[in-house]
């Protein structure tokens, strides 16, 4: 049982939710970066809810499945098709043994999550199937699927149902215009108050260096930094810090120009300051915003962080109690 | 020194210890990491320690943000006065200094370094007051040094240099970072010195080549068969320098899976470091060498 890929896509990973607990050695959690797509096309169907799956960024890949199997595609809208017929996405569907999952062009969003009944198979690696491509570790030979690879496939339990349908109100896309929530703190003082400021009112604009590491942002103006006498070993530039550990979500600003942020497969830490990070329940939205995106970060405080990751966690109690 | 608290958003508390680098500082954060790790907060999921910082995951969920911020309060208060000894060990990690294989990356990147006339190893021999290259590779060999941080990718050891601050190798980062930097380059950026793990992107001066892995994910190698990765911070490090054909020989042993790292136990005192430093550093050398 497997799946032939036939067309990679531009960047297709085994994903499932992450191998926390080694960032400490420089592994980071990895795992999907719309977290909540990927549980959806999971419990669509029946598998658990951090199965590995397929994520698929900006393109979907043609994969030919070998054996009949229940699949579902959420996250991004990357219309599915069957042999050339459109299938519906957030919802359950057949593929038989011999036929070809394909994808139309992107509408919105930028990541699709294909789920398969029985979840991708490969093995686990330190907890988690989760692709590390810069470490070239865990996923499918611990890189992106290419042309000719087979990817094994769990057995499902029989349990899958084709139909199940994620409603349309459960199903998140990125608005036209996005706004990242942002505690501010860490190394914010190091630049000044009116950069601070400007920082917040100007619209950025995803660079086209966003991928699972990080997203980069231009367009906003440059930040002032408070002069000082730099630290022993934090380095010449203003914006050098001595090397410390890089928050999931922080937003560091080498040289004060193009703030960057970072995801799940995060370089876990380095030596440029950073200015806040984005909050917990914002991350997943990241993971769909597409190049040339303009974005606007919004400061917040604790209390709102944790409103927003409650009302998070109802959305995700709501999916499930559909889907049960 | 100042201890400063953050949250990084609200899964994180970033804990500095100090601003500027230093062992102390080093030391304070592995030994507040230490205490958090042994005081097994609810809630607390992962504990990072940097260099002169650590930084906490935690579950909002589990533990208001607040309460942890109150715990990690009084768990600092409480290690104030630890006494800075730690348990250790000691790995000699072999180098080709001056190898072709950096060389030729450098060769690449000339036009990305402050002084594209010369290697990275005479620039820093020369920017640190070194008569030779030979020199430089001398005092890069001679003193121990500390893993005050693995990360950036995964089993990187960034190094502190175990001497008086007056002797610490000091160098730039590249102007631009290198696209390319061969796997298990020993380099040099700041006042840190670091080991690729992998083959990658990197922005420090390059001084040589070790031939034993440091991560392996496939674990295929005999000594990261247990865990894929070698280091940890607080390690010791003590380089050895090797000629081409010492080189090509523990290459040979790394495939055939004869080759085991030296490696041995060790304590060591900040204390007695400071007091004499060439006395403790000689204790660290002579734990490797087995007397």
């Amino acid at each position: 049982m497997g799946i032939e890929v036939i067309k990679p896509g531009l960047s297709t990973s085994v994903q499932d939710l992450g191998r926390p607990g080694f960032y400490h050695l420089g592994i980071p959690e990895s795992g999907g970066m719309d977290r909540y797509a990927l549980r959806a096309a999971n419990l669509l169907v029946g598998n658990e809810e951090g199965a590995g799956v397929l994520e698929a960024t900006f393109q979907g890949p043609a994969l030919r499945f070998t054996s009949h199997a229940v699949v579902a595609v959420t996250g991004a809208d990357l219309p599915p098709r069957c042999d050339g017929h459109a299938c519906p996405a957030w919802t359950s569907f057949a593929v038989k043994a011999g036929q070809v999952l394909g994808f139309d062009f992107l509408k919105r969003g930028a990541r699709a999550y294909i789920a398969v009944a029985g979840g991708i198979a490969v093995p686990v690696v330190l907890g988690s199937r989760s692709t590390y491509a810069l470490g070239a570790l865990g996923g499918f030979q611990g890189r992106a699927l290419k042309a000719g690879d087979v990817i094994p496939l769990g057995d499902a339990k029989g349990t899958a149902r084709e139909g199940l349908s994620v409603p349309e109100s459960l199903r998140p896309l990125p608005p036209a215009a996005p706004r990242l929530r942002v505690l501010p703190g860490l190394y914010d003082f190091r630049v000044t108050k009116s950069a601070l400021e400007g920082f917040f009112d100007d619209t950025w604009r995803v660079a086209t260096e966003a991928d699972r590491i990080g997203y980069r942002f231009r367009g906003g103006r440059a930040l002032e930094f408070v002069p000082r006498k730099q630290p022993f070993g934090a380095g010449s530039d203003p914006s050098n810090i001595v090397d410390t550990c890089y928050p999931y979500g922080s937003i560091q600003i080498p040289g004060g120009s193009e703030p960057i942020v970072l995801h799940r497969d995060a370089v876990s830490g380095g030596g440029y300051f950073m200015i806040g990070t984005v909050i917990s329940a914002d991350m997943d939205l990241i993971g769909q915003m597409q190049p040339n995106v303009p974005t606007r970060f919004v400061p917040v405080d604790m209390g709102d962080a944790l409103a927003a990751r409650r009302e998070a966690g109802e959305r995700l109690a709501a999916l499930r109690r559909c889907l049960a | 020194m100042k201890t400063r608290m953050s949250f990084g958003g609200d899964e994180h508390i970033f804990v500095e210890l100090d601003e500027e680098m230093s062992l102390e500082a080093c030391f304070r954060a592995l030994s507040l990491a230490k205490a958090v790790r042994e005081s097994q907060i609810r809630g607390v999921t992962e504990i990072c320690p940097a260099n002169a910082s650590f930084q906490i995951r935690f579950d909002p969920d589990i533990i208001a943000p607040r309460d942890l911020w109150a715990e990690l309060e009084s768990l600092e208060q409480a290690t104030e006065r630890a006494e800075p000894v730690l348990k250790t060990r000691v790995v000699e990690v072999p180098v080709f200094y001056n190898d072709p294989w950096t060389r030729e990356t450098l060769m690449r990147f000339r036009e990305r370094h402050q002084a594209p006339d010369m290697t990275d190893l005479e620039y820093a021999a020369k920017i640190n007051g070194h008569a030779s290259v030979d020199a430089l590779i001398a005092a890069h060999a001679a003193s121990p040094w500390f893993v005050s941080m693995v990360g950036f990718v995964a089993g990187l050891p960034w190094l502190y240099q175990m001497v008086e601050r007056a002797q610490q190798i000091e160098v730039p980062k590249y102007l631009r970072p290198r696209t390319d930097t061969p796997r298990l380059t020993v380099g040099h950026g700041g006042c840190l010195g670091c080991i690729y793990s992998v083959r990658g992107a990197g922005g420090y001066q390059m001084f040589g080549i070790t031939p034993m892995p440091i991560y392996d994910p496939q674990q295929s190698i005999s000594y990261l068969s247990e865990f894929m990765i070698l280091f940890n911070p607080g390690d010791i490090v003590k380089f050895r320098s090797i000629g081409r054909d010492e080189y090509d020989a523990i290459v040979r042993e790394v495939e055939e899976g004869r080759f085991a790292p030296r490696i041995r136990p060790a304590t060591f005192s900040l204390d007695a470091f400071h007091a004499d430093p060439a006395a403790s550093n000689a204790k660290l050398v002579e734990a490797l060498d087995g007397h």
